[in-house]
């Protein structure tokens, strides 16, 4: 990389495997001409054409499984009501294709939405059952209400569309068409992951809580990949069935949801790619196996088993790893980026951070029972205690995790007490953990830009600045030339240094910090203090817990003790840690403990 | 007062059937508890319990494309169940070595679809070993039942009531009064810990998966005399179940049963009232309005994720 005339932005591209996309691009357009040049009979047509259409639908698993995390068992629901739309549109109620087609949409990303709005708060094994009784509820409907969907006869004769005046009656042109709204779909998807939203989803993915810390709408952005996933599956299934003619309802059951899911895994989950690949396999794999008779489906749900065993992140992800594997390691980051900006108001006298009364009990555990905190603005405030003494809850409570019972929590001058972790995130509250929660499987810089991506950040301009805002970050705590390394792979104490960075990257009023020298040894601890005084030295407002006396000493202007969740002093670091009380509730009070003072 | 006894009648239905979703639940939620996973292939459990029971008493035709040969074993009834039990405690142990233990520290998402492809492969091998046709099971005692003010009460269905009870008094006794139960529950509750204190978890995990096959096989078997066994015959009670789990509030044993017993009641009366093509989905809607409503269900506490 020729670094010294690198601009951030360049120095932030990742690289490119051109000649990959060059095979790709070449077998991308070969594959719908084939028909054109040598002769194939219909039945080869249908097994392209199946495979396009549904790879539409296994899209839709690549954005809601593989990026954003979230289990959907309906997809063949959502493609079923875009097949539906279209064949009753066309046959039935007159309509127009294109009409029934965007009716289609609509209905299955209205379905998407109220499925995912209702249940994505809950996630998980949830999302699993509700989308199941989705997927058994729409076949039902399909099968029973016979006035309408026609029931087990199905819907014959959907002919394929018209575009620009051309039928495309002829099955190759069809399938050229379909290819090509594929490619587009497929670049879409590829896209995606580099955006704000697909930056936001794989963070929701890889630890949803810290991504709801530091300011993503977890609920909206699972919401939307799931409403995303539905609507691919309705594009999928309205031009399945132009291309069959005939629709019904034994095309859409659980099994084709579960197919679609086997895809997606077995093609690999991370990739649009993996997913054309997963589905095509499925598609000829039944052609394949034929000689297993009535025991391939039991064969199949043994593959299943299997694809999860030993292939974690599909067919694509193992090909990636390996090719990875034989190439050049990540060519570190050098290259001038511009100093971290601090975005901070004149000192006030204002207090950045106000607690009052601030409760939070457990059952009858008051673990926090009634603090008064004030953070004044660019200072080093600490909070400490034994173990138990509610530190880490108080900061749950500050930060949005926990609701607290009673109290008022103000983020400069704003009640946040009612606010949700994000929405304090995107007033300025920045924060790290105890036990660090990063991006995993995102690199280092992606995981400093989703904290830059918060709402309200001070920053001019679209995606130039963010890289830049990020780069800026990672080279202020000292980890510039990690920035294109996948976090998994870095030392703990660079990812820690890490989280910080996704911290400042959002311009915070206020930084909350767990325990920041937790599971450092000493050297690290040195620099950790270092930085927390440069970051003092900027102005920043810092709220911190920590056990370790010697690092709290260091940086802070102010120290509150807690005790049984409550203030038992509050001073300077002088004056607090002589104080009388917190002496006993650290080492004991009585007897035995002034023999161990001697 | 004949609407009196109908609706007495519905009822009882219900209840017996709900019994049935609460015993198959019962299974669900001693996994979810041990391993933080849903055991799609719960349902699976019960299918093969009805299939071993065809097996040990009137015996079935094999698939002759498959050249599988036909297989009857004429024992009595309460041998068969004795013997399904065993058998149904072996592909407990053969799922937990298969489908779960390679998976053990991996999230729940790749264990949860892992499961799923062990329902495919348990329902087509049996499919494939066997003729699909649905087959008949007798019921456990040879009375059709008794009219009890205009209520007929079905025997298999009192037999079903009967052997709920028993179930839940017998898992109540088992996790709180004895050893092995509180060994069971600290694994479900911190794995980590409970290896600490040197109690097998590994052995535990065996356990569980072991007992629920069997509880969830003799659920299969219950039911099998009024359901007919067929090869779906699983499904369809799993996912009631599970949604009973949900209703009751996920991973609560109470809330497992008495979820399992309101589905049941529901969808008897719903099948009775307004129409009997949607009656599998009426569990559904019940899913649907307590997720919107009262998401951590009737038992369930609401619980964060710590920090």
């Amino acid at each position: 990389m020729s670094a010294a005339a690198a601009t951030p932005v360049a120095l932030a591209r990742a690289r490119s495997n051109i000649p990959g996309l060059i095979l790709l691009a070449i077998l991308a357009i070969a594959f719908p001409l084939v028909p054109y040049v040598l002769h194939v009979s219909d039945y080869v047509l249908n097994i392209c054409m199946n495979s396009v259409s549904y790879t539409m639908a296994v899209l839709g698993m690549v954005v809601v499984l593989g990026y954003a995390g979230q289990i959907n068992l309906a997809q063949a629901a959502f493609f079923g009501i875009g097949a539906y739309a279209v064949g009753l549109g066309t046959v039935v109620w007159g309509l127009h294709f294109w009409v029934s087609f965007m009716l289609g949409l609509g209905a299955a990303a209205i379905a998407g939405l109220v499925l995912g709005l209702t249940t994505l708060r809950l996630g998980g094994h949830y999302l699993a059952m509700i989308t199941i009784s989705f997927q058994q509820i729409f076949d039902l409907v399909l099968t029973n209400w016979i006035d309408v969907t026609k029931g087990p006869d199905g819907i014959p004769g959907i002919e394929p569309p018209a575009l620009l005046g051309f039928h495309l009656t002829d099955k190759r042109a069809y399938l050229l068409f379909c290819a090509a709204v594929l490619y587009l779909l497929i670049w879409f998807v590829w896209w995606l992951p580099k955006t704000r939203l697909g930056r936001a989803m794989r963070a929701v993915r890889d630890n949803e809580l810290a991504a709801e810390t530091i300011g993503v709408h977890t609920l909206r952005t699972k919401v939307i990949a799931f409403t995303i996933s539905a609507v691919l599956g309705g594009i999928g299934g309205s031009f399945y069935a132009a291309g069959f003619s005939y629709i019904s309802p034994d095309n859409f059951s659980f099994l084709r949801s579960i197919e679609f899911l086997t895809a997606v895994l077995l093609g690999g989950a991370q990739s649009p790619f993996g997913a054309a690949l997963g589905t095509v396999l499925i598609v000829l794999l039944p052609e394949w196996l034929r000689f297993l008779k009535s025991l391939y489906l039991a064969v199949y749900g043994l593959g299943v088993i299997l694809i999860m065993v030993f292939l974690a992140e599909g067919i694509w992800g193992l090909l990636r790893n390996t090719f990875q594997r034989i190439r050049k390691p990540v060519a570190p980051v050098i290259g001038a980026v511009p100093v971290l900006h601090f975005e901070i108001k004149a000192q006030s006298d204002r207090a950045v951070l106000k607690l009052e009364n601030l409760q939070k009990h457990f059952g009858g555990l008051r673990a926090v029972d009634g603090i008064d905190v004030e953070v004044a603005a660019g200072t080093v405030h600490a909070l400490i205690g034994p173990n138990g003494s509610g530190k880490t809850t108080s900061l749950n409570v500050v930060n949005g995790i926990y609701r607290p019972t009673a109290g008022r929590i103000f983020l400069d001058g704003i009640d946040v007490t009612q606010m949700k972790p994000h929405e304090r995130a995107g007033l300025g509250m920045g924060r790290t953990f105890q036990n660090i929660r990063l991006f995993q499987t995102m690199t280092a810089l992606e995981n400093v830009m989703v904290g830059g991506q918060r709402d309200n950040n001070p920053m001019e301009g679209g995606r130039e600045a963010l890289v830049t805002r990020a780069l800026s970050a990672l080279d202020f705590v000292g980890i510039l030339h990690r920035a294109h390394m996948i976090v998994r792979s870095l030392p703990y104490g660079h990812q820690r240094l890490v989280e910080i960075a996704r911290a400042l990257a959002a311009h915070p009023k206020l930084l909350l910090l767990d325990e920041p020298g937790a599971g450092l040894n000493q050297t690290e601890k040195q620099e950790l203090v270092g930085l927390l005084k440069r970051l003092r030295g900027h102005g920043l407002t810092l709220f911190l817990i920590d056990h370790d006396m010697g690092v709290v000493e260091k940086v802070s202007d102010r120290i509150t003790v807690l005790n049984f969740g409550k203030k038992i002093a509050e001073g300077t670091p002088q004056e607090v840690l002589r104080h009388p009380d917190v002496i006993a509730a650290y080492l004991g009070e009585g007897p035995a403990n002034a023999a161990a003072r001697a | 007062m004949e609407a009196l006894a109908n609706n007495l009648q519905v009822l009882f239905q219900g209840l017996a059937l709900g019994s049935i979703y609460a015993l198959v639940a019962l299974g669900f939620v001693l996994i979810i508890r041990a391993t933080n996973v849903v055991n799609f292939a719960q349902g699976d459990f019960a299918m093969l319990g009805g299939y071993a029971m065809i097996l040990f008493t009137v015996g079935m035709p094999g698939n002759p494309e498959l050249h599988i040969p036909g297989f009857a074993m004429h024992v009595p009834y309460g041998v068969a169940i004795l013997l399904a039990a065993v058998v149904m405690a072996i592909i407990g142990l053969a799922f937990n070595y298969g489908v779960y233990y390679p998976l053990r520290n991996r999230s729940f998402l790749p264990v949860l679809i892992s499961t799923l492809g062990a329902s495919i492969f348990l329902q087509n091998t049996v499919l494939a070993l066997f003729n699909p046709q649905p087959r008949p099971l007798d019921k456990l005692f040879n009375i059709e039942g008794v009219t009890i003010g205009g209520v007929f009460l079905d025997s298999q269905y009192l037999v079903i009531l009967v052997f709920t009870i028993l179930a839940v008094a017998f898992q109540y006794f088992f996790f709180e009064h004895t050893l092995i139960g509180k060994k069971l529950q600290a694994t479900s509750q911190d794995k980590d810990m409970a290896r600490l204190l040197g109690i097998p978890v590994t052995l535990m995990i065996i356990i569980t998966f072991v007992y629920s096959a069997v509880l969830g096989g003799l659920a299969g078997m219950l039911v099998a005399p009024i359901l007919f066994v067929s090869i779906g015959m699983g499904s369809t009670i799993a996912l009631k179940a599970f949604a009973a789990t949900i209703i009751g509030g996920f991973g609560d044993v109470a809330g497992a049963i008495v979820g399992g017993i309101i589905i049941g009641v529901i969808e008897s009366f719903a099948a009775y009232y307004i129409s009997v093509p949607y009656k599998d989905a009426y569990a559904f809607l019940a899913l649907f309005l307590v997720l919107l409503f009262r998401p951590q269900g009737i038992f369930g506490e609401k619980v964060s994720e710590k920090a």
